[in-house]
């Protein structure tokens, strides 16, 4: 087992949240929810990785004739890029409505509801 | 009977899609029949469904059976909590429907049957979380339940605080459901598996030495992705600032049963997942749950106390009570399993109530205020009436749901806890009683401003222009939702039916049965009293309740501020981490 991955997708998730937790603007907040999301990718393609496995594609290779990466952490990663592509996109236009109707887009200057 | 469970999920999606297609051809009218033609019938279905759940059907959607010991298909499991909660979402999707009856302004041109194909859609995703048999497909309804929640919560595009509540909700939700992602990983890296019962085998089978660092890494990322729905403490932020500007019929849905469909999670993934010998000890399960239970019950109902928007005040409480399912689902007994589903069915009923009733106010006077409406709200007689009604319901008066369920977990929480159950039920139905007295009688003095709040005063009207009387859905859908609160614990049988299904589906397949008793009874008047007082005491002498200095590093914390509620995430995780801990390293 590579440790490597595992380490690259915890340190993914955390600087996301870094990010988020010190943004000064919604769209770079938006961004670092990506790179929060990223690493789920790297996870699930990491948990799916085999050593000397090749893509899951039987047209040209007889099956069990030599090993293949796991397919369903492939279909997963596609599902998720599909849900982070639809949260991405809302978010952004809820950004873009947040510019239009308070003038500004630094959370530090968002702060009516509270309390 | 089994290849009709996809069916509740499938139906409002595919009117949802029809909506949306044929929408800007059609008249309002017809959309919103439409909608009310699919929802209900998606609530009967899941209605005939729930009465045929013994035994369990499971159903591989699309004839994707297990081969051998591999499984890829998508499982959906039908049993009575999974089919009690999606019946539960599509009801309470058809009374926020009924709510809505014409209530918005005319929809921008071409976009007739936009909020109605986004609460079927929403009603969808919910069931399809209720019913999930497979991890990954629970994270998908996850994530879709939440994105159209936080468009429903932003529909009101105009409105400035709308969008940004909805934009809090979106980032700290998404961070929860991307955690969730990771931990379900983790256990198939561990299993090869996805289907949660193939998960929790496999576990026992490549751990009979107990969890390790990994069970224990995926069961915090799963849980933290959970209780952020369920808005457990601390990653409970975003609830008031989403409940609090969302439209009102979105808001029944939200507080109603989208907050307890995270606690029911918890509980599915705990029961199926983890509960097993290679999986977290029950002991660490109830540490990290009643711990984190009662701190939410107690948070929610101080932070209630203090609030003078009636939607953030709703909202809060709707914390507290989240908070005392969770204690009662992680004492990890069946008796207190059943107590909890009564209890989540009373309080859906009230709640939903309750926000309706908030809706009236600010379509008639355009104020969620309780300071400025003092004494405005004394021509709406029947919407007060259900407002007081609503709030005994909340504290726990018999013969209420609530009442019932809150008495059968008390009993099974047991000692020091039952003190938290009465104080977090009294406190939350107090604010409400006081709002009430205020608004609707006038009695007492106007209370002055305090520094540091939400005042919810100058709200945009959710209808054409402020209403100059209230419709008759507005009133009647509140009503029947009571009398439903009311039938949880009146109906004869129906408290110890609840509790047997429950049973049957969680781990020890026990029998339990839920009855009125002498204490519960006591408990339940011991609340409504000094619910009662509370109220009292605050409306005669406002100084007295005013929020005290020490309250205000709490109220602080909660700063509109999307960073820092992430930042609270992160701790949240950590502090479930420290207190799932023991069990890993004793094993």
């Amino acid at each position: 087992m590579h440790v490597l991955p595992y380490l690259v997708a915890a340190y993914l998730f955390l600087t996301g949240c870094y990010g988020l937790a010190t943004s000064r603007n919604l769209i770079h907040a938006v961004g670092c929810l990506a790179v929060c999301q990223s690493a789920t990718y790297v996870l699930l393609l990491a948990v799916g990785y085999r050593d000397g496995g090749t893509a899951p594609v039987f047209s040209d290779i007889r099956p069990g004739s030599r090993p293949v990466v796991d397919p369903v952490v492939q279909a997963l990663t596609l599902t998720d890029i599909v849900v982070g592509a639809t949260v991405t996109a809302l978010l952004l236009a809820l950004v873009l409505q947040i510019a239009k109707r308070h003038g500004t887009v630094d959370p530090d200057e968002l702060r009516e509801l509270r309390g | 009977m089994r290849h009709l469970l996809p069916l509740p999920v499938a139906l409002p999606l595919l009117g949802a899609a029809l909506l949306v297609a044929t929408g800007r051809r059609l008249p309002r009218i017809a959309v919103e029949i439409a909608g009310f033609v699919v929802s209900g019938g998606t609530a009967a279905l899941t209605l005939v469904l729930l009465l045929d759940s013994a035994p369990t059907m499971t159903e591989w959607v699309g004839a994707w059976p297990p081969a051998g010991r591999e499984s890829v298909g998508i499982l959906v499991v039908g049993d009575g909590p999974a089919l009690g909660m999606a019946t539960l979402a599509s009801l309470l999707t058809l009374a926020a429907l009924a709510y809505s009856w014409r209530y918005f302004d005319a929809p921008p041109h071409g976009h007739t049957g936009a909020f109605t194909a986004l609460m079927l859609v929403f009603q969808g995703a919910m069931c399809g979380f209720a019913l999930a048999g497979d991890l990954f497909n629970a994270f998908v309804f996850f994530e879709l339940m939440s994105v159209v929640a936080y468009a429903l919560t932003g529909y009101r595009i105009d409105e400035a605080k709308a969008v940004q509540g909805a934009l809090t909700f979106g980032i700290v939700n998404s961070l929860g459901a991307y955690a969730l992602l990771l931990g379900i990983a983790l256990l198939y890296a561990r299993t090869g598996e996805l289907a949660m019962a193939r998960i929790g085998h496999g576990l026992d089978a490549t751990g009979p030495g107990g969890p390790d660092a990994l069970v224990l890494a995926s069961f915090v990322l799963v849980l933290t992705g959970l209780l952020v729905k369920a808005a457990a403490v601390p990653f409970h932020f975003w609830l008031p600032d989403a409940h609090a500007v969302a439209p009102t019929p979105v808001c029944m849905l939200l507080s109603g049963v989208m907050v307890e469909l995270g606690a029911y999670g918890v509980w599915r993934v705990y029961g199926t997942v983890f509960a097993g010998p290679g999986g977290i000890p029950a002991a660490d399960l109830t540490r990290a749950l009643v711990a984190l239970g009662a701190l939410t019950a107690v948070t929610g109902a101080v932070m209630c106390w203090y609030q003078r928007h009636i939607k953030r005040l709703l909202a809060y409480s709707t914390v507290a009570h989240t908070g005392l399912f969770l204690v009662g689902l992680g004492v990890l007994t069946p008796e207190a399993d059943g107590g909890v589903a009564l209890y989540l069915l009373g309080h859906a009923g009230v709640k939903a109530a309750l926000f309706a009733c908030a809706g009236a106010l600010l379509d008639r006077f355009g104020s969620v205020d309780e300071h400025s409406l003092h004494g405005r709200g004394r021509p709406l007689r029947a919407t007060g009436v259900m407002c007081a009604v609503g709030a005994l319901g909340l504290a726990g008066l018999p013969p209420f749901g609530t009442a019932l369920g809150k008495a059968v977990t008390e009993e099974a929480v047991g000692g020091p806890l039952t003190v938290v159950y009465v104080a977090a039920s009294a406190i939350t139905a107090g604010a409400v009683l006081r709002v009430t007295a205020r608004v609707f009688l006038g009695l007492g003095p106007r209370p002055r401003d305090a520094e540091y709040e939400t005042s919810g005063s100058d709200e945009e009207p959710e209808t054409t222009g402020l209403l100059s009387r209230i419709p008759d859905t507005m009133t009647t859908v509140p009503a029947v939702l009571l009398a439903a609160a009311l039938a949880v614990g009146v109906v004869p049988g129906f408290g110890t039916l609840v509790a047997r299904s429950v049973a049957r589906a969680g781990p020890g397949g026990a029998h339990a049965a839920a009855h009125w008793t002498a204490h519960g009874v006591l408990l339940g008047v011991a609340s409504a009293v000094l619910a009662v007082a509370l109220a009292g005491l605050a409306v005669i002498r406002p100084d007295w309740t005013s929020a005290p200095g020490w309250a205000a590093p709490l109220r602080r914390l909660q700063s509109g501020h999307v960073g820092d509620y992430v930042a609270w995430l992160l701790v949240g995780t950590t502090v479930l981490g420290a207190l799932a801990l023991p069990g890993v390293l004793g094993s």
